[in-house]
């Protein structure tokens, strides 16, 4: 069904684009970047970190500092406000028209293109059916739920074959339920239609599921650009590794080629001294008290059944508590003595942010 | 306890009512008996002399010039606010800065400064110029500094309730350039202000005196002026008929202004 909407793959590049704001604060530290065509990349941080900066940038609602340059294709399009660079924007709030129904917000970006009536009627309908919206055409926007009026805007976005559609945080107005829904709609979207995609948000989970790229952004720089599974098993910082999925600390002592940690030690390149390592919850296993192989031993804290599995949270009176995944069925709870064995190929030595 | 409680409360609402019905009637007797006069053979007959619609045919005759002036001063008034209260409202409401606020603030000013001081300042500083002060555009130009403030702020109040900002950001990302998306969405979503302010100011300007009686000449006399002539120095039939037209203008507005208000508070 998406494939007779197949949009053009334009690729975009910007260099040394960077933002400061009337008043003299940097929004965005200069940023060179290439984005495939085709691909859909994410861009992922707090509030403030400058990503919804960098899509306005790309989508042509500002303009860089002096210097900045903004490419789609061979395109040099930094000169050309919005109106100019056909583009698709979704926004968080909607941005629908209220004085208009369904089917003539769709219908706009045509009406504005001078798209023939007969033709813009077709592709109107489409693009509804397309979405699941063709029972909705005729009526006002006000009367739609916030996930019918999220598809109506990706409609409209798209009805127009935008070279960019540009995603500025579009699920987060929706409730969770919805938002996974939504998700999966977007998700199916992007891959069918094939279009270049920007997408803004500061939920991770959709960063991983959406994103063939993520680029991790904290205080106006880029933190990292990777694959999620990159950016979730290789993070080159302890900002990208706190702020992507759970993250635990541990602490050891390296001492003539050997790191000591609790009661293990591992082979080690480093310089003497104490080292603080990173290890992902995942890569803990569970163990009795005392078990052979066991590097630390540890009393549960707290344990939250999620269905699936149980997180547990061991206290070993060593530095703070770690993050485990116990088995759904384990049974074990507060109060319950472990033993926990690292994983000593996933423990991540990283700089500090 | 209870009984006393709800007896207390039925005493002070029986007060509250009959307050209420006494406060109206003292309202509406002179505007009932002002409008009776004005069909009223003879007045100080009482209405026992007949009713008639002389008097106020006498009214056309002597004031019906009157009435279009009126009319055409509320309407070119209407126009000229339109031009200029719409965009002030736009460019208030697009933009946040200290001196916008300042700029609002200022609008107000001739609301706040009495008509007269306003009308004797023009009179002051413009009453020289060509023919300006023997003509209706002089008054004009007093009604429109008098309802601006009015137009901007109804169109302003609507403007800030919606997200102006990202509807236009949206219009603009589907190829739409400023007059577009003025025309084709601003505009229209801000239609109920518009309204509000538009009738607001039609209302105004036809009932507005204070400024009107200091800027007027007797080739430009408006409704408000010309009752107040006809109080002073005819038949207070011809008077009280004078009032009955003016009410059958200004009524049917007024009752569209509340149908309005109330029409768009249903359907946001």
């Amino acid at each position: 069904m998406t494939d007779r909407f197949h949009l053009d793959a334009v690729p975009i590049r910007l260099e040394s684009c960077g933002k400061t704001f009337p008043g003299g604060s940097r929004a965005l530290e200069p940023l060179d970047l290439t984005i495939r065509g085709g691909e859909t990349i994410v861009f992922l941080g707090p509030s403030g970190c400058g990503k919804t900066t960098t899509l306005r940038m790309i989508a042509g609602l500002e303009s860089p500092d002096p210097g900045g340059r903004v490419w789609f294709g061979e395109e040099d399009v930094t000169a050309l406000p919005i109106e100019r660079r056909n583009v698709g924007m979704v926004f968080q709030s909607y941005a629908l028209f209220p004085n208009m129904s369904v089917a003539e917000n769709v219908a706009y970006g045509l009406k504005v293109r001078r798209v023939e009536r007969a033709d813009r009627e077709r592709r109107v309908e489409e693009m509804l059916d397309l979405m699941h919206l063709g029972a909705f055409a005729g009526r006002r926007v006000d009367q739609l739920s916030g996930g019918q009026r999220q598809r109506v805007a990706l409609a409209r976005a798209l009805v127009v074959r935008p070279r960019v559609l540009l995603l500025d945080e579009p699920l987060t107005a929706l409730d969770a339920k919805l938002r996974d829904s939504l998700r999966l709609d977007i998700d199916r979207l992007l891959r069918g239609l094939g279009v270049t995609a920007v997408y803004v948000t500061h939920d991770q989970g959709e960063a991983m599921a959406l994103g063939d790229r993520i680029v991790v952004m904290a205080k106006g720089r880029v933190a990292q650009i990777g694959t999620p599974r990159d950016i979730y098993h290789r993070p080159t910082d302890g900002f990208v590794a706190d702020f992507i999925g759970a993250m635990n600390r541990v602490s050891g002592q390296a001492q003539s080629g050997a790191l000591r940690l609790g009661r293990g030690a591992f082979p080690w390149s480093g310089p003497d001294g104490p080292v603080e390592l990173l290890i992902r919850p995942e890569d803990i296993a569970l163990a009795a008290e005392g078990e052979e192989d066991t590097h630390l031993d540890g009393l549960v804290a707290a344990a939250v059944f999620l269905g699936d599995r149980t997180r547990l949270v061991v206290e070993t009176g060593d530095g703070p508590p770690l993050t485990v995944d116990a088995a759904s069925r384990s049974g074990l709870a507060r109060g319950d003595r472990v033993g926990l064995r690292l994983d000593p190929s996933r423990l991540l030595n990283l700089p500090q942010p | 306890m209870t009984t006393m409680t709800l007896s207390r409360r039925g005493l002070s609402f029986w007060a509250q009512l009959v307050f209420t019905l006494l406060v109206c009637a003292l309202l509406m007797a002179p505007v009932a008996m002002s409008m009776l006069a004005g069909v009223t053979a003879n007045y100080f007959v009482g209405i026992k002399s007949g009713l008639t619609l002389r008097w106020v045919e006498e009214v056309w005759r002597l004031y019906a010039d009157t009435i279009f002036l009126s009319l055409r001063i509320a309407f070119a008034c209407l126009g000229c606010t339109l031009l200029l209260g719409v965009p002030a409202a736009y460019a208030l409401a697009r933009r946040q800065g200290a001196v916008a606020r300042a700029v609002e603030e200022l609008l107000m000013m001739p609301v706040a400064v009495p008509g007269l001081a306003t009308a004797l300042a023009l009179i002051v500083t413009y009453g020289g110029v060509g023919d300006l002060r023997r003509s209706w555009l002089f008054i004009l130009i007093g009604h429109v500094l008098f309802t601006l403030p009015f137009m901007v702020r109804a169109v302003l109040a609507v403007m800030t309730s919606i997200d102006l900002k990202t509807l236009e950001e949206g219009a603009a990302s589907l190829g739409a350039g400023f007059a577009r998306r003025f025309f084709s969405v601003v505009l229209p979503n801000c239609r109920s202000g518009i309204l509000a302010g538009s009738l607001m100011v039609l209302t105004l300007s036809v009932g507005e005196f204070n400024l009107t009686w200091l800027l007027h000449t007797p080739m430009t006399k408006t409704l408000p002026v010309g009752l107040a002539d006809s109080y002073a120095s005819l038949r207070i039939e011809i008077g009280s008929a004078y009032t009955l037209v003016f009410f059958i203008m200004i009524v049917p507005s007024l009752i569209l202004l509340q149908w309005l208000a109330r029409h768009d508070r249903s359907a946001p």
